[in-house]
């Protein structure tokens, strides 16, 4: 434990320095996104009080349940909330750029040209009525005030990239003419036609079998090296996360629980939920008769316990865990956790809490 | 229907595309009593044999050719002032067209363009637009009519835009709707997230989306504005004589209805009842093949 204090400590004037030297593409500061029910009566705290970072060429994994604010972090970077939700705190920094207090009219600039965003179901994403080519040249037109045919050319280029064969004649055609493996590619290359310095993934594969899956997947990181994109990734796969990222973010209940590079947290998780979370993956040779699964239920976002929000389900909870939530405690490398465990505050409690166990 | 050899391997024949208009259920007797019907209305000044708006009082009610008393001078007969039944039928299909068409038309622009604003911004401007909606489906449409055209005074134009006032509600409605459900679609989304605007948004990807639902109403639409351009012309609001309108040669000819002078009704009548009922039975055939969920795509 007093390594870690140590580690924290001497990683101060490290931290201080970064910033200067080298900014990260875009840095999440304390950043909260509410609902609030018509009568105001409810908040929900979808997104409360995230941080993180990303620097370009990185892939940023970002797990968790359903319901854990992933997607609602997502549409709060590109500001498409909708009308109930709005950002409450905090500072969404694009190349030092706070994207948070930018009017309306500029935010539409980022957003596909700066910013581009994969959605979840290929099948639904394509307009039925208009051609694939028109598809992939509207944002061109619209961010670059392209011509008709000049974007219809650079449509057909995106349309080779994304490695789909006689581009010439695809362009011309419908959606529904496609697979949908093919469909989410053309979504991959909408969202590169004006070359982003972002890419959020939302659950980009989760409608394709498995080999297609794979097949995406490779031609997401072939693209990224190209163009030294940096790449949000959101899933609840960790096998993809292990594949894809070098950053990882966990996520529950709104919060960041435990965040830093992917390999430092696979092999040493220091949250209980990312614990669990990696627990509960079959293993190839895995000789277990049940998967182990975290008991409980995710929390009601409206309703959330005082103190840390996993408590009532993690396996080392203990009293101070229901008094007061737990600060982002810094366990060097960029690993960062939510977890009176880590903090060194609470080393006494936590070595109370490892005598339990 | 294949006409290929044995020795050919059977091929499941695709539905072509043409196959929209030529497959089981088009609606040939409707098209083709429409088809007439603007035939005579585009060719009226060739077809007429007589002028329309002027008789001779010498030859007044007479009947039919086929009938005793009857020439066929003028084949369908003469009115009250001498005038040509047939000629006047041919130019009236022109006034029921023009008007017929030109109102929808005018209610469907006006309807779509509320119903897409209303659906896709919500809020106020949802509410303001809905609202006004409702008031004005709560007033008898054609009392409403009546009122507005003893305001503005009959002319051809006027009834145009008397109907197309009246009938918008029902457009701004059912597109509203279909927009609501739109929205939500992925690919609205997807644009949202690529930066387009709210405006181009409508336009590109709404717009197009709920136009086949907005023909199929217009379809439906027709006939019942072409009664009601009939009814106002009946009553002495709609078309202002002497031009022929079958509404108003109805109106003009009732009283002679119980002396037996029978033409002057019944072939205007059976003119409004053909147009219509055909106007329906193609805008039915149209809702089942545009309907999305029972369109092959």
């Amino acid at each position: 434990m007093s390594n870690s204090i140590l580690n924290s400590a001497s990683s101060e004037p490290w931290r201080q320095t970064i910033p200067a030297l080298h900014r990260p593409l875009l840095e999440l500061r304390n950043l909260s996104t509410q609902y609030v029910s018509a009568r105001g009566t409810r908040v929900i705290r979808a997104v409360d009080d995230v941080s993180l970072s990303i620097n370009t060429g990185e892939t940023l994994g970002i797990v968790g349940e359903s319901g854990s604010g992933k997607s609602t972090l997502a549409l709060t970077i590109l500001r498409v909330l909708p009308k109930a939700a709005r950002i409450v705190a905090g500072q969404m920094l694009l190349d030092g750029e706070d994207l948070v207090r930018k009017p309306e009219a500029e935010m539409r600039h980022v957003r596909g040209k700066r910013i581009a965003m994969i959605l979840q179901d290929p099948m639904a994403s394509l307009n039925p009525l208009f051609t694939i080519g028109d598809q992939i040249a509207e944002p061109i037109r619209v961010h670059e005030g392209a011509r008709r045919g000049a974007a219809w050319r650079r449509a057909i280029e995106l349309v080779k990239k994304v490695r789909i064969p006689s581009a010439d004649t695809r362009v011309g055609q419908y959606p529904h003419e496609m697979s949908g493996g093919m469909r989410q590619r053309i979504v991959g290359a909408i969202a590169m036609s004006c070359e982003p310095r972002l890419l959020i993934a939302d659950e980009p594969t989760t409608s394709l079998d498995l080999t297609i899956q794979a097949q995406y997947l490779a031609l997401l990181r072939d693209i990224q090296r190209e163009h030294g994109l940096a790449l949000i990734f959101i899933t609840h796969n960790l096998g993809i996360v292990a594949k894809m990222c070098n950053q990882l973010a966990v996520m529950y209940a709104g919060r960041v629980v435990e965040s830093g590079p992917v390999s430092r947290i696979f092999n040493a998780p220091a949250h209980p939920y990312t614990k669990a979370l990696l627990n509960s993956i079959p293993r190839m040779g895995d000789n277990r008769q049940r998967l182990t699964a975290i008991d409980g239920q995710p929390p009601d976002l409206s309703r959330l316990p005082r103190g840390c929000a996993f408590a009532p389900r993690c396996p080392s909870v203990f009293d101070y865990c229901r008094v007061e939530a737990p600060p982002a405690t810094d366990l060097g490398h960029g690993q960062t956790a939510r977890c009176w465990l880590t903090t060194p505050s609470t080393a006494g409690a936590a070595a109370c809490a490892g005598s339990v166990s | 229907m294949s006409t290929t050899t044995s020795t050919d391997l059977p091929v499941a024949e695709l539905p072509a595309r043409a196959g929209l208009f030529w497959s089981t259920g088009f609606p040939i007797i409707p098209v083709a009593i429409i088809g007439v019907i603007l035939f005579m209305a585009i060719f009226a000044d060739v077809l007429a044999p007589h002028n329309p708006e002027v008789g001779s009082l010498a030859a007044r009610f007479r009947p039919p050719f086929w009938q005793t008393g009857g020439t066929t001078k003028y084949l369908l007969g003469t009115d009250q002032l001498g005038r040509d039944v047939l000629s006047r039928l041919i130019f009236g299909a022109r006034v029921s067209i023009v008007v017929g068409f030109t109102a929808v038309i005018f209610a469907g622009v006006v309807g779509t363009t509320l119903g897409i604003v209303a659906g896709y911004l919500g809020g106020w401007v949802d509410q303001v637009i809905m609202r006004i909606t409702d008031a004005w489906l709560a007033l008898p449409a054609l009392t409403f009519a009546i009122f507005l055209a003893a305001i503005v005074g009959p002319s051809e134009m006027n009834i145009v835009i008397i109907l197309g006032l009246v009938y918008w509600t029902r457009y701004a409605r059912i597109v509203r709707g279909e927009v609501l459900s739109l929205k939500e679609r992925e690919f609205v989304r997807l644009a949202v997230v690529a930066g387009c605007s709210k405006w181009s948004i409508m336009r590109r990807h709404i717009l197009p989306n709920v136009a086949n639902s907005a023909v199929v109403l217009a379809s439906l639409m027709l006939g019942v504005v072409i009664v009601a351009e009939a009814s106002l012309s009946f009553l002495g609001v709609g078309v202002p004589p002497p031009k022929p309108a079958w509404g108003l040669m109805l109106s003009d000819g009732k009283q002679g209805l119980m002396v037996g002078y029978w033409w002057l009704t019944v072939l205007p009548g059976c003119c409004i009842m053909l147009m219509v009922l055909s106007a329906n039975l193609l805008g039915d055939w149209l809702r089942v093949k545009l309907d999305p969920q029972l369109r092959q795509l």
